[in-house]
Order: C-alpha cells, then sequence, then structure tokens
C-alpha cells in the first residue's frame, strides 16, 4: 500500500471517529439520563427507540437560522464554534485505539501534543463570550476562563503522573508500561485527571459557565443554528476524549485478556464506562457554585496531584535503583 | 462532633445509588398515542347516556351546576294492549351535553334514578372548536359502548346495599306463612 494511501485511510478513520462517536454518546446520554430520571427518553426518531435523534436534531440545526447579533464582533463570533470544535479533532489523531500501531498517527510527544491542544478550545469558549456583546454571554465567559485556567493546573499534573511512571510521553508507550497494579498507586491522579477533565469540557457539575438556570445559557446564549450544534457537538467530543485520555492514561487502554486481537474492544469499553460515568455525574450531582468550584480546584485537586507527583517519582527512583 | 450528622459527601453517593437504580428498573413513560391507558371503572372521561333508560325527568339538568345538560321531551299517548284506556309516557327529543361548561363533577351521574348516565373513560374526543364540543345524545349513546363494567365489591368490603335488601326480603318471604 503506497504511503499517501496509508495516511489518507487513517485521517478519514479519525475523522469518522470524531463525527461518530459524540453522537453514540449523545444518544447514550439521551437514554441513560431518561432511565436514571424514570424516563424513556426519545423513542420516535428513526423507528427503533429513536436512534435516529440527534441525526434528526442535526438537521433541525441546519435549517435554523444563524443569527448575529447586531453588537456582535462578526468574524470572531463566527471563528469561535470552530475553534472550539476543531482542537478536537487533532486529539482523535494521536488517541492510541489499539496495539501494533492501531493509531491515526503516532507521536512521541502524543501526551504533550493533546494537552496543548486542549489548552485551544479554552480561546473559542472566551471568543463566543467577548464577540457576543451579551452581558451573560461575558459573565458565561469569565466562569469559563476561571474555571478552565484553574483546571488546567491539576489537569497537567495528574497527566504527567502516568507519563513518569512510564518514562514517556507517547500515548501508546504509556499503555505499553501500564501494569494492572498502577490501579491502585495511580488512584489519586486518576480521580484528579477525571474531574479536572470534567471541568475543563464544562460537564455538570462544573457548568456554572453555561448555568442555564442563572446565565440564560452562559457563552452560548446568542448562538444559534449550525454555531450552536458546533458548541453542542464539541461539549460530546470533549466527552469523547476525556473518556478516551482516561482509558488510555490510566486504566490501560488496549490491555486485558487477549489484548493481541481484540485489543481497540478493550479501549472502546473503557472508554464507554468512563464516558458512562460522565453521564451518571450529570444525573445525580448539583451544579458546584463558581466560588466552590475555585476553591476545591485549588484547595483539594491540586494537593492531591502534587502529592502524587512525588509518590510516582519515589516509586520511579526506588524501582530504578 | 454531633451523632446524627452523617458524614460530608455522603448524599453524593447515597443520590448517585438512586439513580443507578432507576437504570434497571422500568420507565414510568405510558406511550399514550400508540398505547391506550387502561382507566379503571367510573374513571371521569366522558358521560355516556343510555337513552332507553332515560324518563326525561330532568333530574340531571336541574342539579348540573353549571347547566350544560339540554333536554327536549314531548309527552305521548299509547295504548297498551288489555289496558282500559291510553296511557301517557315521555319520549325524548333532545339530549345534549356541552363539555365545553361540563366540568365533570358527576352530579348528573349521581342524581339519575333510573340509570340512563354512566362514567366513560374515554377521554379524547377534544375538538379543534369550542363550539364542536356540544354533543347529543346520539354522540352520547356511542360512549355507552365503552363503559367496563363496574369492579366487583371488596371481599372485606361491605355488600352492596341491593344484596342486602334482596336478602331481607327473602327472609321475609321464608318465615312468612303461606297464604
Amino acid at each position: 500500500m503506497p504511503e499517501w494511501v496509508e495516511l489518507a485511510l487513517r485521517i478519514v478513520a479519525a475523522l469518522g471517529a470524531f463525527l461518530v462517536f459524540p453522537l453514540i454518546v449523545g444518544q447514550a446520554e439521551h437514554k441513560v439520563m431518561a432511565h436514571m430520571q424514570g424516563r424513556l427518553g426519545p423513542m420516535k426518531a428513526g423507528g427503533f427507540h429513536g436512534w435516529a435523534q440527534l441525526l434528526a436534531d442535526g438537521v433541525k440545526f441546519a435549517q435554523k437560522e444563524s443569527i448575529v447579533p447586531a453588537g456582535a464582533d462578526r468574524a470572531i463570533f463566527r471563528l469561535a464554534p470552530l475553534v472550539a470544535l476543531l482542537p478536537y479533532l487533532f486529539v482523535f489523531l494521536v488517541l492510541p485505539l489499539g496495539p501494533h500501531g492501531l493509531v491515526a498517527q503516532p507521536l512521541d510527544l502524543g501526551l504533550f501534543f493533546v494537552l496543548a491542544i486542549l489548552g485551544i478550545g479554552v480561546v473559542g469558549v472566551l471568543m463566543a463570550a467577548w464577540s457576543s456583546a451579551n452581558k451573560y454571554s461575558l459573565l458565561g465567559g469569565l466562569r469559563a476562563a476561571a474555571q478552565l485556567l484553574g483546571y488546567e493546573v491539576p489537569l497537567l499534573l495528574a497527566a504527567a503522573s502516568p507519563a513518569l511512571a512510564a518514562g514517556t510521553l507517547s500515548l501508546p508507550e504509556i499503555v505499553n508500561e501500564w501494569e494492572p497494579w498502577w490501579l491502585l498507586w495511580q488512584f489519586p491522579a486518576l480521580l484528579v485527571f477525571f474531574i479536572a477533565g470534567l471541568a475543563e469540557i464544562r460537564r455538570p457539575p462544573f457548568d456554572a459557565p453555561l448555568a442555564d438556570s442563572e446565565l440564560v445559557f452562559g457563552y452560548l446564549t446568542e448562538y444559534t443554528g449550525l454555531r450552536f450544534a458546533f458548541f453542542l457537538l464539541a461539549e460530546y467530543v470533549g466527552i469523547v476524549v476525556i473518556s478516551a485520555l482516561t482509558a488510555v492514561l490510566f486504566l490501560g487502554g488496549w490491555q486485558g485478556p487477549l489484548s493481541d486481537s481484540v485489543g481497540w474492544l478493550w479501549t472502546l469499553v473503557k472508554t464507554a464506562l468512563v464516558a458512562f460515568v460522565v453521564i451518571w455525574l450529570r444525573v445525580a450531582w448539583p451544579r458546584l457554585r463558581a466560588d466552590q468550584i475555585q476553591r476545591f480546584c485549588w484547595l483539594v485537586l491540586v494537593p492531591i496531584a502534587l502529592a502524587q507527583l512525588v509518590l510516582t517519582a519515589g516509586v520511579r527512583i526506588a524501582l530504578d535503583a | 462532633m454531633s451523632q446524627n450528622k452523617p458524614a460530608p459527601g455522603r448524599a453524593l453517593f447515597s443520590g448517585l445509588g438512586v439513580t443507578l437504580r432507576n437504570l434497571f428498573r422500568r420507565a414510568h413513560t405510558k406511550q399514550y398515542p400508540d398505547v391506550k391507558p387502561e382507566l379503571p371503572a367510573r374513571s371521569r372521561g366522558v358521560i355516556a347516556l343510555l337513552h332507553e333508560n332515560c324518563t326525561s325527568c330532568m333530574l340531571c339538568a336541574r342539579e348540573c351546576p353549571d347547566w350544560c345538560i339540554y333536554i327536549d321531551s314531548h309527552k305521548e299517548t299509547y295504548q297498551p294492549e288489555g289496558a282500559a284506556r291510553p296511557r301517557q309516557r315521555n319520549v325524548l327529543d333532545r339530549f345534549a351535553i356541552d363539555y365545553s361548561l361540563c366540568m365533570y363533577c358527576g352530579i348528573c351521574v349521581e342524581v339519575c334514578p333510573f340509570d340512563a348516565l354512566f362514567w366513560s373513560p374515554e377521554f379524547d374526543y377534544v375538538e379543534t372548536d369550542i363550539r364542536e364540543m356540544l354533543h347529543e345524545k346520539e354522540k352520547l349513546q356511542s360512549w355507552v359502548a365503552t363503559v367496563p363494567p363496574p369492579p366487583v365489591n371488596d371481599a372485606n368490603g361491605e355488600p352492596a346495599k341491593e344484596l342486602v335488601a334482596a336478602g331481607k326480603a327473602r327472609e321475609k318471604a321464608e318465615t312468612a306463612p303461606d297464604s
């Protein structure tokens, strides 16, 4: 197979995952949330248990008028949804699915690349907030800025722990080095990474920047139509990315029985389980206040992440000695 | 430390437990237009008229708190076989209930001495115009078919008044000397 065909195949596969997995997670959220609340959720669209609900939603969004407010900064306002959405596409390129190079683009600096790219999404949120010329958008944007910059710290510190333990920044290599007993001594980092990840993608209980009961819809207040759909899609891609990263960094990715043949399935199962927990927390837990979010970040998560780094470094040195 | 106070954060976990348990229970949703609900007898859906039983006594129309029952009737003489002189009877010309006024109190059903009015559980007879909510006796008659049989008396409850009365009458007849 010529090299460029293979490259094209890998990119198309990553694009496919980027378009399909968020829809699956979104549909799962509809259904899981409904059943946890004693409802059935969508049942009509597509015939069988409303499987086509999100496709119908997409068609609906595409048909709606995309309004740009008169006072808005038009160019920035139009660009923001793409800036919020596209970085995640590049994350999909380096997420390993299975052993033996089953990854769109193996990268030695994979973890570094992923964390750097995730930071760009923050800019998209701020662009949307500033350019909307709406006080609710601005309030939501400021909350988002404080929250996203704050939680970047524990996210990075917690992600550094498995990299330190494995001695590499390459995501496939981290999975290779992973052993089941890591679940124990990396557990604090797992918790911190997962929680900080939730806050980074602004999922409940960290959805104060959106907070529809206080701020209309935060930085998304002025968005309609397809641009709004892009932001929604970004939220669900975010769930997939954070779940997949948690699975790859802390849960051993493709490792499991028969990992040589069905390793990709293990990665998907672990990712799906983490995504289920993300949905579950949204159903069960109330929203934290903006000040509680900051307090929790700086007084709980950051110290735990730092202590975990010390522990990881100590165990590494003891193992190498 | 007070002893009644639960550990901080415990509610977070009990919340997770409740939602997870709910996930594996059947949903409460009724798929209404696809699956009709099973309503118990005497559900206050619509009032059905068995016009053969109606004697045009007007009790229902007079008791109706918002005067939504319209009754027209006329008297007719007829000659029963073997009778010495013709008799009179009421013939029902019109019986209509205006469901845009009806408040479903059920007083007409209670007050009817001849069992001509019944509660039917049918409820989806809404019209697009409020003036079309006035239903004539043919329509009211058509709902009789949807009236379910009354539920059986509770085994531990009081026996029905009719049964008690019939039992007393039988006792009286049996103990009375033959005539």
